[in-house]
């Protein structure tokens, strides 16, 4: 899923400050499950700014409302009879969310409650790990299963590097090394002879660098 | 051993001598005079000196300058190259840039990670990892072309190493992935600070068992320890390095004012052991802003005068 995590409620109110009327709008998928911007959130965010609101001695109407999917034309349209009853929205979606709100509602001020993260996987509650960078040309089958390019520091793919130790990455003791997970998997899979194969140099051009992506497939267009 | 380049390193090493290799680190500044009274310091007594590249991920004067500086004073510079600061582009426009000032060595090297260093809020590159840029040079230097494909007009002559860590973890894939890096195009290694020298021992068992000592140069990595306080730091601090319990204690166990000269014949001991060990064939002497004692150390390993070639 992609991760988010709250934004700093001081961040959020220099953003809203001088709006009366702002809807609080979360969503119900990824940001639910990491508990930053589900319904229950937009409740806590809600409150908060109605106090802030009232303790500035302003006057506010703070609404909330939490869609199934920000990202996805059919749940954002949901909204469309009454967007134009605010002059601000916050939307606790991922970064995909505020902007597909933004694009929809040219003339309503969008404004991010949570900062996009990563995509991860809950590792317990309250802790949430990275695991993949969408770089578009998954190579998980050659490292055991585990990503060197989310998990390792320098993304290096013939690891480790000089600076693994006891298991963990040089930048923290609390971060894996991925090389060593990668070597570990791999000796479990009875595969260790894989890890001297070397790992050309990567085509980048289906990651960030190449320029903005598009999935497009004919066989499931209308 | 036939040399494939002009490198004066290369010719050292196939002559059969025990090479001897230093580092300088470029200034935080643009004086070139730092560069020139260091290397002053160690010219007569190494056979190539290398040019570290942002070390610790702190932002200095640019290894690729540093070494023109070197070639131009007619000394011999190893070019050490990060992956971090730069994408392919980059990488392979330095080492034309190297090459068309004749700087015959280089360092293929991934880098520390920036957290380390002045700015650690920014981003890094790794568009290639270290291997990938040995593979690189190679490439450009036997194929005499670009990674795009395309003819490179005097392609870089250089000869190629690449660091080896014996105490990194995890130990088991230590020598394959020494391998790994011969399988890349390494044709000499400069390995980390050695300080447990039976762990090395056991590394260097493990190299020749498969006859990589046979298809690489290694150069031995040393650094003469100034206080108890340094092996401490170096001990706790540094990431992938190894000092055992024994050397901290004797450092720890001198009088203060006798630190220095502990640690310079705790280094030249180090020498005279590693010597012994088979596949062993130079050292590369790493006095981290303690230039002035690497004579000292290499007269008295016996490693002096340096021969000519």
């Amino acid at each position: 899923m992609i991760v988010a995590d709250k934004k700093p409620m001081e961040e959020i109110i220099q953003e809203v400050k001088d709006h009366s009327k702002i809807l609080i709008l979360g969503c119900n998928e990824c940001v639910t499950v990491c508990e930053a911007g589900g319904k229950k959130e937009v409740g806590v965010l809600a409150s908060a700014l109605r106090m802030y609101f009232m303790n500035q001695g302003k006057t506010a109407t703070i609404d909330e409302i939490t869609l199934e999917r920000q990202c996805d034309h059919e749940y954002l349209e949901e909204v469309r009879d009454r967007i134009d009853l605010y002059d601000a929205v916050v939307s606790l979606a991922c970064g995909v969310g505020v902007q597909f709100m933004a694009e929809k509602y040219q003339a309503t001020p969008v404004y991010p409650g949570v900062n996009t993260c990563f995509l991860g996987a809950t590792e317990k509650r309250g802790l949430w790990t990275e695991r993949c960078q969408a770089c578009g040309q998954c190579i998980l089958a050659f490292t055991g299963g585990i990503c060197p390019i989310s998990r390792c520091a320098k993304r290096i793919m013939n690891g480790p590097c000089g600076g693994s130790t006891k298991g963990k990455c040089e930048i923290s003791k609390e971060i894996d090394c991925a090389w060593q997970l990668i070597v570990d998997r791999l000796k479990a899979l009875n595969r260790l002879e894989d890890y001297e194969k070397i790992f050309s140099i990567k085509d980048w051009s289906t990651d960030r660098a190449g320029g903005p992506r598009k999935v497009q497939r004919e066989d499931v267009q209308e | 051993m036939n040399v494939k380049t002009p490198s004066k390193l290369e010719k050292m090493l196939a002559a059969g001598h025990l090479a001897v290799t230093s580092e300088c680190g470029p200034p935080r500044g643009s004086d070139p005079e730092v560069i020139i009274e260091k290397t002053n310091l160690i010219k007569n007594h190494v056979d190539a000196i290398n040019i570290t590249d942002n070390q610790t991920s702190v932002t200095r004067l640019c290894s690729l300058a540093a070494c023109i500086r070197l070639k131009l004073l007619g000394l011999e510079p190893v070019l050490q190259m990060v992956t971090r600061d730069r994408n392919r582009i980059a990488i392979q426009s330095d080492i034309l840039g190297a090459a068309s000032f004749d700087i015959h060595n280089i360092l293929c090297l991934s880098g520390d990670h920036q957290s380390f260093g002045d700015c650690a809020k920014g981003q890094n590159v790794h568009d290639l990892d270290s291997m990938q840029l040995i593979q690189t040079v190679r490439h450009m230097r036997d194929e005499g072309k670009f990674l795009g494909g395309e003819e490179i007009k005097r392609p870089p002559r250089m000869f190629v190493g690449a660091a080896a860590n014996p105490f990194a973890d995890p130990f088991e894939i230590r020598v394959p992935r020494l391998a790994k890096k011969i399988a890349a195009g390494a044709e000499f290694i400069q390995t980390q600070c050695i300080y447990n020298l039976d762990k090395f021992e056991k590394w260097m068992k493990l190299a020749r068992d498969r006859g990589l000592h046979e298809k690489v140069f290694i150069l031995a990595g040393v650094t003469p320890l100034k206080s108890a306080g340094m092996a401490k730091y170096m001990k706790n601090r540094v990431p992938g390095m190894d000092v055992p319990d024994e050397i901290v204690n004797r450092m720890a166990g001198t009088p203060k004012d006798k630190q220095a000269d502990e640690g310079i014949k705790i280094c030249i001991e180090s020498i005279q052991r590693l010597k012994e060990i088979e596949g062993v064939r130079g050292f590369h002497v790493m006095a981290i802003e303690w230039e002035e004692k690497v004579p000292e150390i290499v007269e008295k390993a016996g490693l002096f005068p340096r021969p000519e070639v």
